[in-house]
Order: structure tokens, then sequence, then C-alpha cells
């Protein structure tokens, strides 16, 4: 019993904070930032040039405007499947950045797609800053 | 309430057509949860009876390079999907896909065998996979042939 109920906690413990708002999670991705930038801290600017930035990877897919269009509070379209994407930023779609799990996972598909690689916590950091500020 | 002898005609025929209409292409009518996040947010949800057992378990273990999108997920939700697709996938041949595309099973290709060419290069089509763009029913999982509609440009 005793160590089925120490598990559990330590389990509990290991999970990422859960951020449930778009400032939870911007300060999740700054602090872990700061861990090897110290004094970081988050830039909607920053954000704004790797969310336009062509890196041109993928022919149709060559940025995250690509999908998302240039506006964050304006819907996008799918380059390939047609499908229509709600906006990413807060101010226009209360549902965004409510959820650490799911953010992390559009991170890690959507960077590897268009950016080559995984975003670090800063650029994470700097992005959702950029969609928090309405774009 | 009084009945033409010609409405009950048109009731027996309809009767008669029964065993077809039960052949209709539906979803699930209670999709899995993990489903209905994971498969419905790139594309529309595609109804798991248009693939076989084996082609899901094939398409489910290659997320990382799925149609040229990285669909990864974690294990345990995997799994948990591929449990719903394959209890609602289908047995029969013509629905097989070594390609693991839908729109290149003979099923699909016997369906729209009246469908003109240049419907499917229309802009606003894009792909045969974006069924959404001539039935506009689809993301719900209504593909009834009176709810399809061609885009503008092949509709000449
Ligand atoms: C090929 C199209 C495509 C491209 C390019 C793309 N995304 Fe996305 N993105 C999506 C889709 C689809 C979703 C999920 C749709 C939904 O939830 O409505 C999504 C969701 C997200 C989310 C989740 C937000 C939330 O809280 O729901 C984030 C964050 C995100 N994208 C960031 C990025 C970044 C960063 C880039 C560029 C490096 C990028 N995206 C490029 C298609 C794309
Ligand atoms: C990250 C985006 C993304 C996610 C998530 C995703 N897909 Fe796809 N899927 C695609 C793209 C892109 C295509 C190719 C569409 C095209 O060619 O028009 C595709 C194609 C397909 C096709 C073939 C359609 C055809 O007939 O050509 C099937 C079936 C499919 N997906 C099933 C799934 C299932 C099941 C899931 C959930 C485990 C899933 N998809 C999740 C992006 C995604
Ligand atoms: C370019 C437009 C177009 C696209 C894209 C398309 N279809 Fe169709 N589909 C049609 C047309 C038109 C018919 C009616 C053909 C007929 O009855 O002669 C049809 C018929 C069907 C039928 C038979 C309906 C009935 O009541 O008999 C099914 C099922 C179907 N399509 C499923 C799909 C699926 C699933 C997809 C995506 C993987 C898809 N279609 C993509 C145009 C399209």
């Amino acid at each position: 019993m005793l160590k089925q109920a120490l598990v559990a906690t330590l389990l509990l413990a290991a999970l990422p904070v859960a951020a449930d708002t778009p400032q939870q999670l911007i300060a999740g991705y700054a602090a872990q930032a700061a861990s090897n930038q110290p004094g970081f801290v988050p830039s909607a600017e920053r954000g704004r040039q790797l969310y336009m930035n062509r890196f041109a990877l993928a022919d149709k897919m060559p940025n995250c405007a690509a999908c998302h269009t240039e506006k964050p509070v304006a819907p996008g379209t799918h380059v390939i499947t047609g499908k229509a994407i709600q906006p990413l930023a807060p101010a226009a779609n209360p549902e965004r950045l409510t959820s650490s799990s799911k953010v992390e996972k559009w991170f890690k598909r959507n960077c590897s797609e268009v950016v080559g690689r995984e975003c670090t916590a800063a650029e994470k950091a700097d992005f959702l800053q950029f969609l928090a500020n309405g774009g | 309430m009084r009945h033409s002898p010609r409405l009950i005609a048109i009731a027996a025929l309809c009767l008669a057509a029964l065993p077809a209409l039960a052949d209709k292409l539906r979803l699930p009518a209670t999709p899995n949860a993990a489903w209905q996040e994971e498969c419905t947010s790139c594309h529309l949800g595609y109804p798991p009876s248009l693939l076989t057992a084996a082609n899901w378990r094939q398409m489910m273990g290659s997320l990382d390079r799925h149609f040229g999108a990285n669909a990864r997920l974690d294990p345990g939700t995997r799994d948990q999907i591929l449990v719903f697709l394959e209890q609602n996938a289908s047995t029969k041949e013509t629905r097989q896909s070594p390609s693991l595309r839908i729109s290149e099973t003979p099923w699909f290709r016997h369906e729209h065998d009246e469908v003109p060419a240049r419907a499917w290069s229309d802009p606003a089509v894009k792909s045969a996979a974006n069924c959404g763009a001539c039935h506009r029913g689809a993301a719900k999982g209504n593909y009834d042939e009176h709810d399809v509609v061609l885009p503008v440009a092949a509709r000449r």
C-alpha cells in the first residue's frame, strides 16, 4: 500500500506542471530556457520571426504561416489536405494554449517538419508569447 | 389518415431497397475519443470500414512517415486507436490497399468511376483524399449520393 502511494506520488511529481493557461505554458518554457541561458526573457518579436521565417525544407510547407496564415488570429488551412484549421491565437480561439501535452505534441510534429529539428525551449517560449500577444 | 396506392407502392419500393441501405457507409456511432482527437485534426476522420485491419495495423506502425506528414503518437494512444480501427475495419478484399490510401482501393475506384477526371485535379479538391470537397457531409460520415457537389470548375 505505502509503496503504491509512494509510486503514485512520484509519478505525479514527474508529470509536466499541469499548465492550463498560456501564461503558465510560457513561464514553463521560459524557466527551462533560463537554465542554459540565464536571464532569458520571452520575446514576441523573436516568436514572430520563427512564425514567418521561410525554412523552405518542404515546398508545400515552407513556414508555420503556410498552414496557420500570416495572422495567427485568422483561421488557416492545412496545405496538403485542405482542412480548415482554427486560429492559433488564444484571443481568437480560447481553446488554444490550454493543454501542455497538446502544445508539446504539435511543436514536436510541426517543428520537425518545418524547421527540420525540434524547437528549443527558448523558441517555444518566444512563439507562445507571440501567439498570446495576438500576433 | 388515408394512404394513396401510389404512396404505398413507394413505401414498398423503399423497403425493398433496405438491404442496400444497410450497406451504406457510416462512421461508428460512438467513435473512440482518442481517434476523434488525433485522427481528425489534419483531415476529416476517414471511416474505419474503408480499409482492412491489416492496412490499419501497418499505418499505425509508421505514423512518423504518414503520407508526407509526421503524425506520431505515444504508444498508449496509438494502441488504443488501433483497437478501435481493427474492430471497425472491413474484411472485403476490394477495400484492401497496398498503398494504404482509401482513394486507391478497388472499392473507391468503382464508386467513383463516373466522376470526370477534371474533378480530381480541381484546385478546390487538391487530392482524392479530400472527401469533404465533394461530399458536404463527409466530416460527419455522410457520403450519400444526394449530398455530393462537384467543385465549380469541374461542373461544365
Ligand atoms: C502542414 C500544416 C501545418 C504547418 C506548416 C504548421 N502547423 Fe501547427 N498545427 C497544424 C494543425 C493541423 C494543428 C492542429 C489543429 C487543431 O488543433 O485545430 C496545429 C496546431 C499547432 C499548435 C497547437 C496549439 C494548441 O494549443 O492547440 C501549435 C503550438 C502549432 N501548431 C505550432 C506550429 C509551429 C511552431 C509551426 C512552424 C514551425 C507550425 N505549427 C506549422 C498544422 C500545421
Ligand atoms: C499531422 C497531420 C496528420 C495526422 C495527425 C493524421 N494524418 Fe492521416 N494524413 C495526413 C496527410 C497529409 C495525408 C495525405 C492527404 C492527401 O494526400 O491529400 C493523410 C492521409 C491519410 C489517409 C489516406 C487517405 C487517402 O485515401 O489517400 C488515411 C487513411 C489516414 N490519413 C488516416 C489517419 C489516421 C487513422 C490518423 C490517426 C492515427 C491520421 N490519419 C492522423 C496527415 C495526418
Ligand atoms: C471530386 C469529388 C469527390 C471526391 C474528392 C470524393 N468523392 Fe466520393 N463521390 C463523388 C461523386 C460525384 C459520387 C457519386 C457517383 C455516382 O453516384 O455516380 C461519389 C460517390 C461516393 C460514394 C457512394 C455514395 C452512394 O450513396 O452511392 C461513397 C461511399 C464515396 N463517394 C466516398 C468517398 C470518400 C470516402 C472519399 C474520400 C476518401 C470521396 N468519396 C472523395 C465525388 C467525390
